[in-house]
């Protein structure tokens, strides 16, 4: 698909072909947005190079999704915002399913920190580096992972631990 | 006695586990700077845990705070209670079904939430939107943004300790009440907005109540400024409290009227224009000093602004329809599914299936909520149901830096800073 750039991203996305090479998977534009997806392992190093050279000082979110029934079953999503040349940038990695790792960001964007809670608590994925990596939402004693795929909407009755309804309950 | 015993002295019923790693991230909160001198001898220091049942917390916030005398040494939230996962909901719902969970989200400017999730099916299903219904979005929205900044002035003065503050905002939120039943036929959780425009027309009564609105409101709003403005015990309670510097609100994405207040003016309707914000003329309040009485100002001044947006809406706003005519792709007036057969298939189809975006496409919109940025991201399948729909809650953000801003204040404070952060957390926990 051929990639139609606004002159202020342009020099952004041929920075990055320059300096990561094959480490960018793919780029392609979906409702005025543009997507990169690099590979896991070098997902520091562009978020570095990012914030340092082209001024993504801005982390406007980081989230998860599962990408049920494919092989690299997660992605974590990178919301990024240039506040001086005002556009988003929205960078990708696909994890495996079985042990789905990824460095943590939160040395390049100290709000990343929550962000990541949130995905482990949410999908499981575990940062390297994560200062403080607790679920969020969930109870820490909580088993399952509640936004994927193959957790049911209605929950796992007696999942939570919750006090009983009468007051002489023992 | 040392207070690093918390985890050997709490003897939690429930959730055991939880507890333990809290308050042993409390512990471990920045111990490069922890002093040596770890002995206590007039036990000065406390662990303090507030909420999540605590009536300053605006909902059911818990902080755990590590108190050394009045100062809070350093402090930890603990986030979730009211977590009732509409992202997965989001999952298994027709796009416009998921509308009404909008709602809930942030309960304090129900219209702004609906427009922001509406905007971004709208963008990924490529519907167009007449010229009409973006000036009443924008009404609602502007309506939203007042309604939910007169909720923070009442309860923010309140925690400082002016109790008659929340009734006169309260009655003005009354107003605002009362102009959403007429425009929208609910009076607290609107759902008024539709994919492809809103539900229905400005009715001439509420046209009457906005207009007596604005006209009154801005004499209110310059009552409150005579009271707190020069207001010595508003001033002692929030002057150089809570401070977030310019620096640490980037870095830690502070967002709405928490950046603005600290010299960032970042607004979303007019870095990215939505509905027609371009069109309309206002400025973005900004504040250097970041502190709470610099998010009074911010917010405040962004009143005024609303107030000149909706004279501007009013006056600039074009007659036509106020829903895209497109069967495939906006719900059929009622008049056309009582009265003619493909109404009323095209009225069922849109319940059943819904609006099918194109298979992977991905899209995001964010709008300024009263809060901040209040982006939604979806993903497609191609299906009438989101694949992932995932919602960058404003007050969810703002949370984060609470747990900085509180290290190194006075207990007492506490209550005001976040009153100042002003979070909801029925947006923050999801």
């Amino acid at each position: 698909m051929k990639l139609n750039l606004t002159p202020e991203l342009k020099p952004v996305i041929d920075g990055l072909a320059e300096t990561f090479g094959d480490q960018l998977v793919d780029i392609w534009q979906s409702t005025g947005h543009t997507f990169v997806r690099i590979v896991p392992d070098s997902i520091t190093s562009v978020c570095r190079y990012l914030h340092d050279e082209h001024r993504f000082i801005y982390l406007s979110d980081l989230f998860g999704a599962d990408r049920f029934t494919t092989e690299e079953r997660f992605e974590v999503i990178y919301n990024l915002l240039s506040l001086r040349d005002r556009h988003r940038l929205f960078i990708k990695t696909w994890l495996e399913e079985e042990n789905p790792v990824v460095d943590s960001v939160v040395e390049v964007w100290p709000a990343a920190n929550w962000f990541e809670r949130e995905v482990f608590d949410m999908f499981g994925v575990r940062f390297n580096n994560h200062p403080d990596l607790r679920r969020i939402y969930m109870p820490e004693d909580y088993e399952y992972y509640p936004l994927r795929k193959e957790f049911p909407l209605l929950g796992v009755p007696g999942s939570i631990d919750l006090p009983g309804t009468t007051p002489d309950m023992e | 006695m040392k207070v690093t015993d918390i985890n050997s002295k709490s003897h939690p019923t429930f959730f055991k586990e939880h507890q333990q790693k809290l308050y042993q991230s409390l512990e471990d909160k920045h111990t490069t700077i922890e002093t040596i001198d770890d002995s206590d001898p007039l036990t000065a220091r406390m662990i303090l845990n507030m909420g999540p049942q605590h009536p300053a917390t605006h909902g059911v916030l818990r902080l755990v705070l590590q108190l050394r005398g009045e100062s809070i040494e350093k402090a930890k939230i603990d986030v979730g209670y009211l977590h009732r996962g509409v992202e997965k909901i989001a999952e298994n719902k027709t796009y416009q079904e998921f509308m009404p969970y909008t709602d809930r989200m942030d309960y304090l400017s129900p219209y702004s939430n609906n427009v922001a999730l509406c905007t971004a099916v709208e963008k990924i299903a490529n519907v167009e939107v007449p010229e009409r219904a973006h000036y009443i979005r924008m009404i609602g929205c502007e309506l939203a943004r007042i309604s939910s900044h007169l909720l923070w002035l009442g309860t923010m003065v309140m925690d400082a300790g002016a109790v008659s503050f929340f009734i006169w905002t309260f009655r003005e939120r009354e107003k605002i009440y009362d102009i959403m039943d007429q425009l929208a036929g609910h009076r607290f959780t609107v759902s008024h907005s539709r994919i492809g425009g809103v539900h229905n027309d400005i009715t001439p009564a509420a046209m009457g109540l906005i207009r007596e609105f604005i006209e009154t409101f801005p004499d209110e709003l310059n009552d409150y400024h005579k009271l707190l403005d020069r207001n010595r015990i508003f001033f002692e309670r929030n002057e150089n409290v809570g401070v977030l510097s310019p620096e640490n609100a980037l870095r830690y994405g502070a967002t709405g009227p928490m950046l603005r207040a600290s010299g960032y003016a970042l607004d979303f309707r007019k870095l990215e224009p939505y509905a027609r914000y371009d069109d309309v003329e206002f400025e973005v309040p900004t504040r250097i000093e970041g502190d709470n009485l610099a998010r009074y100002f911010v917010r405040m001044e962004e009143m005024h602004e609303s107030i000149r947006i909706l004279e501007q809406c009013l006056e600039k706003l074009p007659k036509g329809p106020v829903r895209t005519d497109n069967a495939k792709q906006a719900y059929p007036s009622k008049d056309e599914v009582y009265y003619s057969m493909e109404g009323m298939i095209h009225d069922f189809m849109m319940t059943d299936t819904g609006i099918c975006p194109p298979e992977g496409a991905e899209s995001y919109h964010a709008v300024e909520g009263p809060k901040g940025e209040l982006g939604y991201y979806i993903q497609s399948d191609g299906t009438g149901h989101p694949w992932r729909l995932k919602i960058n809650s404003p007050s969810f953000t703002n949370l984060q830096l609470l747990e900085i801003i509180l290290d190194g204040e006075m207990v007492a404070d506490t209550v005001v800073i976040i009153g100042g952060v002003d979070p909801v957390m029925g947006e923050a926990d999801k």
